[in-house]
Protein backbone atom coordinates (compact mmCIF):
# COMPACT_ATOMS: atom_id res chain seq x y z
CA UNK A 1 0.00 0.00 0.00
CA UNK A 2 1.42 3.36 -0.96
CA UNK A 3 -0.01 6.55 0.31
CA UNK A 4 1.74 9.83 0.91
CA UNK A 5 -0.19 10.38 4.10
CA UNK A 6 0.69 7.22 5.97
CA UNK A 7 1.18 7.83 9.69
CA UNK A 8 4.63 7.06 11.02
CA UNK A 9 3.25 4.04 12.82
CA UNK A 10 1.52 2.69 9.73
CA UNK A 11 4.57 3.51 7.57
CA UNK A 12 6.73 1.40 9.90
CA UNK A 13 4.24 -1.47 9.81
CA UNK A 14 4.19 -1.41 6.03
CA UNK A 15 7.98 -1.31 5.91
CA UNK A 16 8.23 -4.39 8.11
CA UNK A 17 5.76 -6.22 5.95
CA UNK A 18 7.60 -5.30 2.75
CA UNK A 19 10.93 -6.37 4.25
CA UNK A 20 9.57 -9.77 5.23
CA UNK A 21 7.88 -10.32 1.86
CA UNK A 22 10.92 -9.39 -0.22
CA UNK A 23 13.35 -11.28 2.03
CA UNK A 24 11.24 -14.41 1.92
CA UNK A 25 10.61 -14.21 -1.80
CA UNK A 26 14.33 -13.92 -2.56
CA UNK A 27 15.71 -15.93 0.38
CA UNK A 28 17.90 -13.01 1.39
CA UNK A 29 19.21 -12.46 4.90
CA UNK A 30 20.02 -9.30 6.85
CA UNK A 31 16.36 -9.32 7.96
CA UNK A 32 17.23 -8.57 11.58
CA UNK A 33 19.39 -5.59 10.62
CA UNK A 34 16.60 -4.21 8.43
CA UNK A 35 13.91 -4.60 11.08
CA UNK A 36 16.01 -2.88 13.73
CA UNK A 37 16.10 0.42 11.82
CA UNK A 38 12.50 0.50 10.63
CA UNK A 39 11.24 2.96 13.25
CA UNK A 40 14.20 5.30 12.68
CA UNK A 41 13.60 5.35 8.93
CA UNK A 42 9.85 5.73 9.39
CA UNK A 43 10.36 8.84 11.53
CA UNK A 44 12.93 10.29 9.12
CA UNK A 45 10.93 9.68 5.95
CA UNK A 46 7.49 10.65 7.29
CA UNK A 47 8.37 13.58 9.53
CA UNK A 48 11.87 14.92 9.02
CA UNK A 49 13.41 14.70 5.58
CA UNK A 50 12.50 17.42 3.11
CA UNK A 51 13.07 16.06 -0.41
CA UNK A 52 10.96 18.06 -2.84
CA UNK A 53 12.86 16.79 -5.85
CA UNK A 54 15.57 14.16 -5.99
CA UNK A 55 17.96 16.53 -7.76
CA UNK A 56 17.17 19.58 -5.63
CA UNK A 57 20.57 20.79 -4.42
CA UNK A 58 18.94 21.95 -1.21
CA UNK A 59 17.26 18.68 -0.37
CA UNK A 60 17.92 17.00 2.95
CA UNK A 61 20.22 14.04 2.55
CA UNK A 62 20.18 10.70 4.27
CA UNK A 63 23.01 8.20 4.00
CA UNK A 64 22.56 4.62 5.06
CA UNK A 65 26.12 3.91 6.11
CA UNK A 66 25.15 0.39 7.27
CA UNK A 67 24.43 -0.60 3.70
CA UNK A 68 23.45 -4.18 4.49
CA UNK A 69 20.03 -2.86 5.55
CA UNK A 70 19.29 -1.57 2.04
CA UNK A 71 15.98 -3.42 1.91
CA UNK A 72 14.72 -1.23 4.76
CA UNK A 73 15.77 1.88 2.84
CA UNK A 74 14.19 0.59 -0.38
CA UNK A 75 10.96 -0.14 1.49
CA UNK A 76 10.86 3.45 2.74
CA UNK A 77 11.67 4.85 -0.70
CA UNK A 78 8.94 2.69 -2.20
CA UNK A 79 6.38 3.88 0.34
CA UNK A 80 7.41 7.47 -0.43
CA UNK A 81 6.77 6.84 -4.14
CA UNK A 82 10.43 7.50 -4.88
CA UNK A 83 10.95 3.91 -6.04
CA UNK A 84 8.49 2.50 -8.56
CA UNK A 85 6.55 -0.68 -7.96
CA UNK A 86 8.43 -2.34 -10.82
CA UNK A 87 11.79 -1.35 -9.45
CA UNK A 88 10.95 -2.40 -5.90
CA UNK A 89 9.62 -5.74 -7.13
CA UNK A 90 12.90 -6.36 -8.94
CA UNK A 91 14.71 -6.65 -5.58
CA UNK A 92 17.43 -9.29 -5.86
CA UNK A 93 15.85 -10.70 -9.02
CA UNK A 94 17.50 -11.13 -12.42
CA UNK A 95 19.59 -8.15 -13.47
CA UNK A 96 18.46 -5.53 -10.99
CA UNK A 97 19.88 -2.41 -9.41
CA UNK A 98 17.91 -3.13 -6.28
CA UNK A 99 19.69 -5.70 -4.15
CA UNK A 100 21.38 -6.32 -0.83
CA UNK A 101 23.32 -3.04 -0.57
CA UNK A 102 22.37 0.43 -1.87
CA UNK A 103 23.64 0.99 -5.39
CA UNK A 104 24.60 4.08 -7.36
CA UNK A 105 21.84 5.35 -9.61
CA UNK A 106 18.86 4.01 -7.67
CA UNK A 107 16.38 6.86 -7.13
CA UNK A 108 16.65 8.19 -3.59
CA UNK A 109 19.99 6.53 -2.85
CA UNK A 110 22.45 9.30 -1.98
CA UNK A 111 25.44 6.97 -1.66
CA UNK A 112 26.23 3.40 -2.60
CA UNK A 113 27.31 1.76 0.63
CA UNK A 114 28.10 -1.73 1.83
CA UNK A 115 31.71 -1.40 2.87
CA UNK A 116 31.34 -0.24 6.46
CA UNK A 117 33.12 2.88 7.63
CA UNK A 118 32.82 5.08 4.56
CA UNK A 119 29.27 6.43 4.66
CA UNK A 120 29.75 8.61 7.70
CA UNK A 121 32.83 10.28 6.19
CA UNK A 122 30.92 11.09 3.01
CA UNK A 123 28.05 12.44 5.11
CA UNK A 124 30.53 14.69 6.90
CA UNK A 125 31.71 15.84 3.46
CA UNK A 126 28.09 16.68 2.58
CA UNK A 127 27.79 18.65 5.81
CA UNK A 128 31.03 20.49 5.05
CA UNK A 129 29.63 21.34 1.62
CA UNK A 130 26.41 22.65 3.21
CA UNK A 131 28.48 24.76 5.52
CA UNK A 132 30.53 26.18 2.62
CA UNK A 133 27.39 26.80 0.56
CA UNK A 134 25.62 28.28 3.58
CA UNK A 135 22.77 25.87 2.89
CA UNK A 136 20.32 25.05 5.65
CA UNK A 137 19.58 21.58 4.28
CA UNK A 138 20.12 18.76 6.71
CA UNK A 139 22.41 15.75 6.59
CA UNK A 140 21.70 12.48 8.38
CA UNK A 141 23.79 9.34 8.50
CA UNK A 142 22.68 6.06 10.00
CA UNK A 143 25.53 3.83 11.08
CA UNK A 144 25.58 0.52 12.86
CA UNK A 145 27.13 0.10 16.28
CA UNK A 146 29.58 -2.51 15.01
CA UNK A 147 30.57 -0.08 12.26
CA UNK A 148 32.31 1.82 15.02
CA UNK A 149 34.96 -0.92 14.87
CA UNK A 150 36.19 0.81 11.70
CA UNK A 151 38.99 3.30 12.30
CA UNK A 152 37.83 5.50 9.43
CA UNK A 153 34.64 6.28 11.39
CA UNK A 154 36.72 7.91 14.10
CA UNK A 155 38.63 9.94 11.51
CA UNK A 156 35.30 11.36 10.36
CA UNK A 157 34.12 11.92 13.93
CA UNK A 158 37.24 13.93 14.77
CA UNK A 159 37.09 16.03 11.63
CA UNK A 160 33.42 16.80 12.10
CA UNK A 161 33.87 17.91 15.69
CA UNK A 162 36.86 20.07 14.79
CA UNK A 163 34.77 22.01 12.27
CA UNK A 164 31.53 21.77 14.28
CA UNK A 165 29.62 20.70 11.19
CA UNK A 166 25.83 20.50 11.04
CA UNK A 167 25.10 16.79 10.89
CA UNK A 168 23.02 14.28 12.79
CA UNK A 169 24.43 10.79 13.06
CA UNK A 170 22.15 8.03 14.31
CA UNK A 171 23.67 4.83 15.65
CA UNK A 172 21.58 1.71 15.26
CA UNK A 173 22.68 0.23 18.55
CA UNK A 174 21.33 -3.30 18.55
CA UNK A 175 24.38 -4.72 20.31
CA UNK A 176 24.94 -7.40 17.72
CA UNK A 177 27.22 -8.10 14.79
CA UNK A 178 28.20 -10.92 12.45
CA UNK A 179 29.65 -13.37 14.94
CA UNK A 180 27.78 -12.39 18.08
CA UNK A 181 27.18 -9.64 20.58
CA UNK A 182 29.25 -6.48 20.24
CA UNK A 183 30.24 -6.69 23.89
CA UNK A 184 31.79 -10.08 23.15
CA UNK A 185 33.35 -9.31 19.77
CA UNK A 186 34.74 -5.83 20.44
CA UNK A 187 33.44 -3.74 23.32
CA UNK A 188 31.92 -0.39 22.36
CA UNK A 189 30.65 1.00 25.64
CA UNK A 190 30.65 3.51 27.16
CA UNK A 191 29.44 4.95 23.87
CA UNK A 192 27.98 8.21 25.17
CA UNK A 193 31.21 9.12 26.91
CA UNK A 194 33.27 8.24 23.86
CA UNK A 195 31.30 10.55 21.57
CA UNK A 196 31.18 13.32 24.16
CA UNK A 197 34.93 13.10 24.59
CA UNK A 198 35.28 13.45 20.84
CA UNK A 199 33.31 16.70 20.96
CA UNK A 200 29.82 15.64 19.92
CA UNK A 201 26.54 16.33 21.69
CA UNK A 202 24.86 13.05 22.50
CA UNK A 203 21.32 11.81 23.09
CA UNK A 204 20.40 8.23 23.86
CA UNK A 205 16.87 7.03 23.07
CA UNK A 206 14.78 3.94 22.62
CA UNK A 207 15.18 3.31 18.89
CA UNK A 208 11.67 1.93 18.60
CA UNK A 209 9.82 4.68 20.46
CA UNK A 210 8.79 6.82 17.51
CA UNK A 211 7.73 9.77 19.67
CA UNK A 212 11.05 9.88 21.51
CA UNK A 213 12.96 9.37 18.25
CA UNK A 214 11.11 12.27 16.66
CA UNK A 215 11.89 14.54 19.60
CA UNK A 216 15.53 13.54 19.50
CA UNK A 217 15.92 13.96 15.74
CA UNK A 218 13.84 17.10 15.43
CA UNK A 219 15.63 19.01 18.15
CA UNK A 220 19.37 18.60 17.81
CA UNK A 221 21.15 19.78 20.93
CA UNK A 222 24.24 21.19 19.31
CA UNK A 223 26.17 20.16 16.21
CA UNK A 224 27.71 17.77 15.53
CA UNK A 225 25.01 15.65 17.06
CA UNK A 226 24.73 11.91 17.58
CA UNK A 227 21.69 9.93 18.61
CA UNK A 228 22.45 6.56 20.10
CA UNK A 229 19.29 4.65 19.28
CA UNK A 230 18.99 1.49 21.33
CA UNK A 231 17.35 -0.98 19.03
CA UNK A 232 16.45 -4.64 18.92
CA UNK A 233 17.74 -6.81 16.10
CA UNK A 234 14.71 -8.30 14.34
CA UNK A 235 12.28 -5.93 16.09
CA UNK A 236 8.64 -6.92 15.53
CA UNK A 237 9.13 -10.64 15.00
CA UNK A 238 9.39 -12.42 18.35
CA UNK A 239 11.55 -15.33 17.27
CA UNK A 240 14.04 -13.00 15.56
CA UNK A 241 14.41 -10.44 18.31
CA UNK A 242 17.92 -10.25 19.74
CA UNK A 243 18.92 -13.49 17.99
CA UNK A 244 22.29 -13.22 16.27
CA UNK A 245 21.26 -15.77 13.61
CA UNK A 246 18.98 -13.19 12.03
CA UNK A 247 21.90 -11.03 11.06
CA UNK A 248 22.38 -13.38 8.10
CA UNK A 249 19.70 -16.10 7.97
CA UNK A 250 16.77 -16.19 5.53
CA UNK A 251 13.31 -17.48 6.61
CA UNK A 252 11.71 -20.89 6.11
CA UNK A 253 8.07 -20.89 4.88
CA UNK A 254 6.81 -21.62 8.41
CA UNK A 255 8.90 -18.81 9.87
CA UNK A 256 7.60 -16.42 7.23
CA UNK A 257 3.97 -17.32 8.01
CA UNK A 258 4.60 -16.89 11.72
CA UNK A 259 6.39 -13.58 11.22
CA UNK A 260 3.64 -12.12 9.06
CA UNK A 261 1.02 -13.26 11.55
CA UNK A 262 2.82 -11.40 14.32
CA UNK A 263 3.01 -8.20 12.30
CA UNK A 264 -0.71 -8.20 11.75
CA UNK A 265 -1.62 -9.21 15.29
CA UNK B 1 56.67 19.21 -9.50
CA UNK B 2 55.13 20.27 -6.20
CA UNK B 3 55.75 23.95 -6.83
CA UNK B 4 54.29 23.64 -10.31
CA UNK B 5 51.26 21.97 -8.77
CA UNK B 6 50.59 24.64 -6.20
CA UNK B 7 51.17 27.45 -8.72
CA UNK B 8 48.65 25.82 -11.04
CA UNK B 9 46.20 25.41 -8.20
CA UNK B 10 46.27 29.15 -7.56
CA UNK B 11 45.24 29.78 -11.17
CA UNK B 12 42.64 27.03 -11.20
CA UNK B 13 41.08 28.15 -7.92
CA UNK B 14 40.95 31.70 -9.26
CA UNK B 15 38.99 30.46 -12.25
CA UNK B 16 36.43 28.37 -10.38
CA UNK B 17 35.27 28.77 -6.82
CA UNK B 18 34.12 25.16 -6.68
CA UNK B 19 37.78 24.12 -6.49
CA UNK B 20 38.95 23.10 -3.01
CA UNK B 21 42.26 21.68 -1.75
CA UNK B 22 42.44 19.03 0.95
CA UNK B 23 45.60 17.57 2.40
CA UNK B 24 46.18 14.79 4.88
CA UNK B 25 48.75 16.93 6.74
CA UNK B 26 51.37 16.72 3.99
CA UNK B 27 52.75 19.45 1.77
CA UNK B 28 54.49 21.52 4.44
CA UNK B 29 56.45 24.31 2.70
CA UNK B 30 54.54 23.52 -0.50
CA UNK B 31 50.83 24.21 -0.08
CA UNK B 32 51.08 27.40 1.99
CA UNK B 33 50.56 29.75 -0.99
CA UNK B 34 47.17 28.15 -1.60
CA UNK B 35 46.27 28.11 2.08
CA UNK B 36 47.18 31.77 2.44
CA UNK B 37 45.31 32.89 -0.67
CA UNK B 38 42.22 30.70 -0.19
CA UNK B 39 42.01 30.01 3.55
CA UNK B 40 38.34 29.01 3.33
CA UNK B 41 38.97 26.57 0.51
CA UNK B 42 41.91 24.77 2.08
CA UNK B 43 41.41 21.93 4.55
CA UNK B 44 44.11 20.07 6.38
CA UNK B 45 42.04 17.04 7.40
CA UNK B 46 44.77 15.66 9.64
CA UNK B 47 46.60 12.42 9.10
CA UNK B 48 43.53 10.61 7.77
CA UNK B 49 43.74 9.71 4.11
CA UNK B 50 40.64 7.52 4.10
CA UNK B 51 38.52 10.28 5.56
CA UNK B 52 40.01 12.74 3.10
CA UNK B 53 38.59 10.73 0.20
CA UNK B 54 35.24 10.34 1.94
CA UNK B 55 35.06 14.09 2.56
CA UNK B 56 35.99 14.75 -1.06
CA UNK B 57 33.26 12.35 -2.16
CA UNK B 58 30.67 14.23 -0.11
CA UNK B 59 31.94 17.59 -1.36
CA UNK B 60 31.87 16.43 -4.98
CA UNK B 61 28.33 15.07 -4.53
CA UNK B 62 27.40 18.65 -3.65
CA UNK B 63 29.05 20.11 -6.75
CA UNK B 64 32.55 20.97 -5.55
CA UNK B 65 35.78 19.96 -7.30
CA UNK B 66 38.03 18.76 -4.49
CA UNK B 67 41.74 18.11 -4.97
CA UNK B 68 43.16 15.75 -2.36
CA UNK B 69 46.89 15.84 -1.79
CA UNK B 70 49.21 13.29 -0.27
CA UNK B 71 52.35 11.29 -0.86
CA UNK B 72 51.49 9.08 -3.83
CA UNK B 73 51.65 5.74 -2.08
CA UNK B 74 49.43 6.98 0.78
CA UNK B 75 47.06 8.66 -1.67
CA UNK B 76 46.56 5.41 -3.53
CA UNK B 77 47.30 2.40 -1.35
CA UNK B 78 45.74 3.65 1.88
CA UNK B 79 42.77 5.19 0.13
CA UNK B 80 42.23 2.59 -2.54
CA UNK B 81 38.89 1.11 -1.49
CA UNK B 82 37.57 4.54 -0.56
CA UNK B 83 38.48 5.79 -4.03
CA UNK B 84 36.75 2.84 -5.67
CA UNK B 85 33.56 3.06 -3.63
CA UNK B 86 33.49 6.86 -3.61
CA UNK B 87 34.59 8.90 -6.64
CA UNK B 88 34.78 5.92 -9.00
CA UNK B 89 31.47 4.32 -8.04
CA UNK B 90 29.72 7.70 -8.18
CA UNK B 91 31.55 9.19 -11.19
CA UNK B 92 32.65 12.25 -9.23
CA UNK B 93 35.23 14.91 -10.13
CA UNK B 94 37.60 14.20 -7.26
CA UNK B 95 41.24 14.92 -8.12
CA UNK B 96 43.72 12.68 -6.32
CA UNK B 97 47.17 14.19 -6.30
CA UNK B 98 49.95 11.77 -5.44
CA UNK B 99 53.39 13.27 -4.96
CA UNK B 100 56.61 11.29 -4.85
CA UNK B 101 56.71 8.71 -7.63
CA UNK B 102 58.83 5.58 -7.73
CA UNK B 103 61.67 6.00 -5.26
CA UNK B 104 61.58 9.81 -5.04
CA UNK B 105 61.64 9.45 -1.26
CA UNK B 106 64.92 7.55 -1.43
CA UNK B 107 66.21 7.07 2.14
CA UNK B 108 62.68 7.41 3.57
CA UNK B 109 62.27 3.81 2.55
CA UNK B 110 59.69 1.45 1.16
CA UNK B 111 56.73 2.89 3.08
CA UNK B 112 57.20 6.07 1.04
CA UNK B 113 57.84 4.54 -2.38
CA UNK B 114 55.10 4.64 -5.02
CA UNK B 115 55.80 1.53 -7.03
CA UNK B 116 52.35 -0.03 -7.38
CA UNK B 117 50.10 2.98 -7.83
CA UNK B 118 49.77 2.92 -11.63
CA UNK B 119 49.01 -0.79 -11.54
CA UNK B 120 46.27 -0.30 -8.97
CA UNK B 121 44.79 2.83 -10.49
CA UNK B 122 44.73 1.36 -14.01
CA UNK B 123 42.24 -1.24 -12.84
CA UNK B 124 39.74 1.37 -11.65
CA UNK B 125 37.09 1.86 -14.26
CA UNK B 126 36.91 5.35 -15.74
CA UNK B 127 39.72 6.80 -13.65
CA UNK B 128 41.84 9.27 -15.58
CA UNK B 129 45.58 8.84 -14.85
CA UNK B 130 47.95 11.67 -15.67
CA UNK B 131 51.68 11.18 -14.99
CA UNK B 132 53.77 14.18 -15.92
CA UNK B 133 57.40 14.23 -17.00
CA UNK B 134 58.52 17.59 -15.63
CA UNK B 135 57.33 20.77 -13.97
CA UNK B 136 56.37 22.59 -17.15
CA UNK B 137 54.29 19.66 -18.34
CA UNK B 138 52.64 19.45 -14.92
CA UNK B 139 51.35 23.00 -15.36
CA UNK B 140 50.01 22.27 -18.85
CA UNK B 141 48.44 18.98 -17.78
CA UNK B 142 46.66 20.50 -14.81
CA UNK B 143 45.43 23.46 -16.79
CA UNK B 144 44.00 21.29 -19.54
CA UNK B 145 42.44 18.55 -17.45
CA UNK B 146 41.27 19.91 -14.08
CA UNK B 147 37.80 20.70 -15.33
CA UNK B 148 37.11 17.37 -17.08
CA UNK B 149 34.22 15.33 -15.69
CA UNK B 150 34.83 12.29 -13.49
CA UNK B 151 37.78 11.40 -11.26
CA UNK B 152 41.47 11.97 -12.02
CA UNK B 153 44.73 10.73 -10.50
CA UNK B 154 47.69 13.06 -10.94
CA UNK B 155 51.01 11.27 -10.45
CA UNK B 156 53.64 13.89 -9.74
CA UNK B 157 57.31 13.59 -8.91
CA UNK B 158 58.48 15.61 -5.93
CA UNK B 159 61.45 16.83 -7.93
CA UNK B 160 60.84 20.46 -8.90
CA UNK B 161 63.91 20.65 -11.14
CA UNK B 162 63.01 18.08 -13.77
CA UNK B 163 62.98 19.44 -17.29
CA UNK B 164 62.80 17.31 -20.41
CA UNK B 165 64.48 19.02 -23.37
CA UNK B 166 62.27 19.47 -26.42
CA UNK B 167 59.12 18.65 -24.45
CA UNK B 168 58.75 22.35 -23.67
CA UNK B 169 55.84 21.76 -21.36
CA UNK B 170 53.63 20.28 -24.03
CA UNK B 171 50.70 18.21 -22.86
CA UNK B 172 47.75 17.16 -24.96
CA UNK B 173 45.22 15.01 -23.19
CA UNK B 174 45.33 11.40 -24.39
CA UNK B 175 48.17 12.08 -26.79
CA UNK B 176 51.63 10.57 -26.73
CA UNK B 177 54.37 13.19 -26.97
CA UNK B 178 56.85 12.13 -29.64
CA UNK B 179 60.18 13.81 -28.84
CA UNK B 180 62.36 12.11 -31.37
CA UNK B 181 62.01 9.88 -34.40
CA UNK B 182 64.50 7.09 -35.04
CA UNK B 183 64.83 4.02 -37.20
CA UNK B 184 66.35 1.40 -34.87
CA UNK B 185 63.86 1.13 -32.01
CA UNK B 186 61.33 3.03 -29.96
CA UNK B 187 61.65 4.00 -26.31
CA UNK B 188 58.52 4.80 -24.29
CA UNK B 189 58.71 6.45 -20.92
CA UNK B 190 56.68 8.28 -18.33
CA UNK B 191 57.15 10.56 -15.35
CA UNK B 192 60.33 11.43 -13.54
CA UNK B 193 62.69 9.19 -15.53
CA UNK B 194 61.82 10.89 -18.82
CA UNK B 195 64.67 13.38 -18.52
CA UNK B 196 67.26 10.61 -18.16
CA UNK B 197 65.71 8.57 -20.96
CA UNK B 198 66.00 11.63 -23.17
CA UNK B 199 69.69 12.00 -22.28
CA UNK B 200 70.27 8.32 -22.99
CA UNK B 201 68.63 8.59 -26.40
CA UNK B 202 70.83 11.57 -27.28
CA UNK B 203 73.95 9.65 -26.27
CA UNK B 204 72.81 6.57 -28.17
CA UNK B 205 72.41 8.73 -31.27
CA UNK B 206 75.99 9.90 -30.93
CA UNK B 207 76.99 6.23 -30.73
CA UNK B 208 75.11 5.44 -33.91
CA UNK B 209 71.92 4.02 -32.40
CA UNK B 210 68.92 5.87 -33.75
CA UNK B 211 66.01 5.65 -31.28
CA UNK B 212 62.54 7.12 -31.38
CA UNK B 213 61.40 8.49 -28.04
CA UNK B 214 57.89 9.17 -26.82
CA UNK B 215 56.44 10.14 -23.47
CA UNK B 216 53.19 8.67 -22.22
CA UNK B 217 51.56 11.16 -19.88
CA UNK B 218 47.92 10.12 -20.18
CA UNK B 219 48.05 6.55 -18.93
CA UNK B 220 44.28 6.22 -18.76
CA UNK B 221 42.09 6.41 -20.70
CA UNK B 222 44.68 5.30 -23.19
CA UNK B 223 44.44 5.92 -26.92
CA UNK B 224 45.66 2.64 -28.35
CA UNK B 225 45.46 3.72 -31.98
CA UNK B 226 48.16 6.30 -31.53
CA UNK B 227 50.55 3.80 -29.99
CA UNK B 228 49.83 1.28 -32.73
CA UNK B 229 50.74 3.87 -35.32
CA UNK B 230 53.92 4.73 -33.46
CA UNK B 231 55.02 1.11 -33.01
CA UNK B 232 54.34 0.05 -36.59
CA UNK B 233 57.52 -0.94 -38.34
CA UNK B 234 59.67 -1.33 -35.21
CA UNK B 235 61.11 -4.64 -34.12
CA UNK B 236 62.22 -3.44 -30.69
CA UNK B 237 60.24 -1.51 -28.09
CA UNK B 238 61.52 -0.44 -24.68
CA UNK B 239 59.68 0.98 -21.70
CA UNK B 240 61.28 2.81 -18.77
CA UNK B 241 59.24 3.90 -15.78
CA UNK B 242 59.53 4.82 -12.09
CA UNK B 243 57.21 1.99 -11.05
CA UNK B 244 57.30 -1.78 -10.69
CA UNK B 245 57.94 -3.43 -14.05
CA UNK B 246 54.52 -5.05 -13.58
CA UNK B 247 51.22 -3.28 -13.99
CA UNK B 248 52.47 0.10 -15.16
CA UNK B 249 53.27 1.60 -18.53
CA UNK B 250 55.34 -1.45 -19.53
CA UNK B 251 52.34 -3.67 -18.97
CA UNK B 252 50.11 -1.23 -20.80
CA UNK B 253 52.37 -1.42 -23.84
CA UNK B 254 52.59 -5.21 -23.52
CA UNK B 255 48.80 -5.42 -23.61
CA UNK B 256 48.64 -3.30 -26.75
CA UNK B 257 51.30 -5.44 -28.44
CA UNK B 258 49.61 -8.70 -27.45
CA UNK B 259 46.06 -7.57 -28.20
CA UNK B 260 47.08 -6.44 -31.68
CA UNK B 261 49.43 -9.29 -32.46
CA UNK B 262 52.36 -6.97 -33.17
CA UNK B 263 55.61 -8.58 -34.22
CA UNK B 264 58.03 -6.80 -31.95
CA UNK B 265 59.99 -7.53 -28.81
CA UNK B 266 59.31 -5.54 -25.68
CA UNK B 267 61.85 -4.88 -22.93
CA UNK B 268 60.37 -3.40 -19.77
CA UNK B 269 62.47 -1.62 -17.17
CA UNK B 270 61.09 -0.48 -13.85
CA UNK B 271 62.05 -0.62 -10.20
CA UNK B 272 62.08 -3.90 -8.40
CA UNK B 273 62.37 -3.66 -4.68
CA UNK B 274 63.32 -6.44 -2.30
CA UNK B 275 62.38 -5.60 1.30
CA UNK B 276 65.38 -5.50 3.56
CA UNK B 277 67.78 -5.33 0.66
CA UNK B 278 68.99 -1.76 0.51
CA UNK B 279 68.07 1.91 0.67
CA UNK B 280 69.80 4.65 -1.22
CA UNK B 281 69.51 7.87 -3.11
CA UNK B 282 67.11 7.88 -6.00
CA UNK B 283 70.13 7.90 -8.35
CA UNK B 284 71.64 4.82 -6.73
CA UNK B 285 68.38 2.88 -6.78
CA UNK B 286 67.77 3.88 -10.40
CA UNK B 287 71.28 2.73 -11.25
CA UNK B 288 70.69 -0.61 -9.53
CA UNK B 289 67.54 -1.06 -11.61
CA UNK B 290 68.96 0.09 -14.94
CA UNK B 291 67.01 3.34 -14.91
CA UNK B 292 70.04 5.67 -14.98
CA UNK B 293 71.38 7.03 -18.27
CA UNK B 294 74.09 4.37 -18.58
CA UNK B 295 71.68 1.59 -17.64
CA UNK B 296 69.19 2.71 -20.24
CA UNK B 297 71.91 2.83 -22.91
CA UNK B 298 73.15 -0.58 -21.93
CA UNK B 299 69.66 -2.14 -22.00
CA UNK B 300 68.97 -0.78 -25.48
CA UNK B 301 72.34 -1.79 -26.90
CA UNK B 302 72.13 -5.26 -25.42
CA UNK B 303 68.71 -5.92 -26.93
CA UNK B 304 69.66 -4.56 -30.33
CA UNK B 305 72.91 -6.46 -30.62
Amino acid sequence: MRNKDLSTKKFAQEMRSLILDASFRTKVGHIGSCLSIVDILAVLYTQILSIKKLDDPNRDRFILSKGHAALALYSALYLKNILSQTEFDSFHTGLSRIAVHPEYGVPGVELATGSLGQGIGVAVGLALANSLRKSKSKVFALISDAELNEGSVWEAIMFCAHYKLPITVIIDCDGQQGFGYTKEVLSLEPLEEKWKTFGWSVTRVDGHNQKKLLEAIDKPKKYPYVIIADTILGKGVSFMERKVDWHYMPMTPDQYTQAKKELHA
Amino acid sequence: MRKAFVQSMLDIADQDERVLLLTADLGFMVLEPFRDRFPNRFFNVGVSEQNMISLATGLALQGFIPFVYSIATFAVLREYEFIRNGPIAHKLPVRIVGVGTGVDYAYDGLTHYALEDIALMRTLSSLRIIATADSAQTISALQSTWQLPGPTYYRLSKNDLLSVPKLQGRFTYQEIELLRTGKDCVLLTTGSVSQDVYSAVEKLARQGVDCALAIISTIAPFDTRQLLYLLSGYKHVFTFEPHLPTGGVGSLVAEVIADNNLKCTLTRTGITYHPGDYLGTQALIHERNGLDVNGIISTVKKSLS
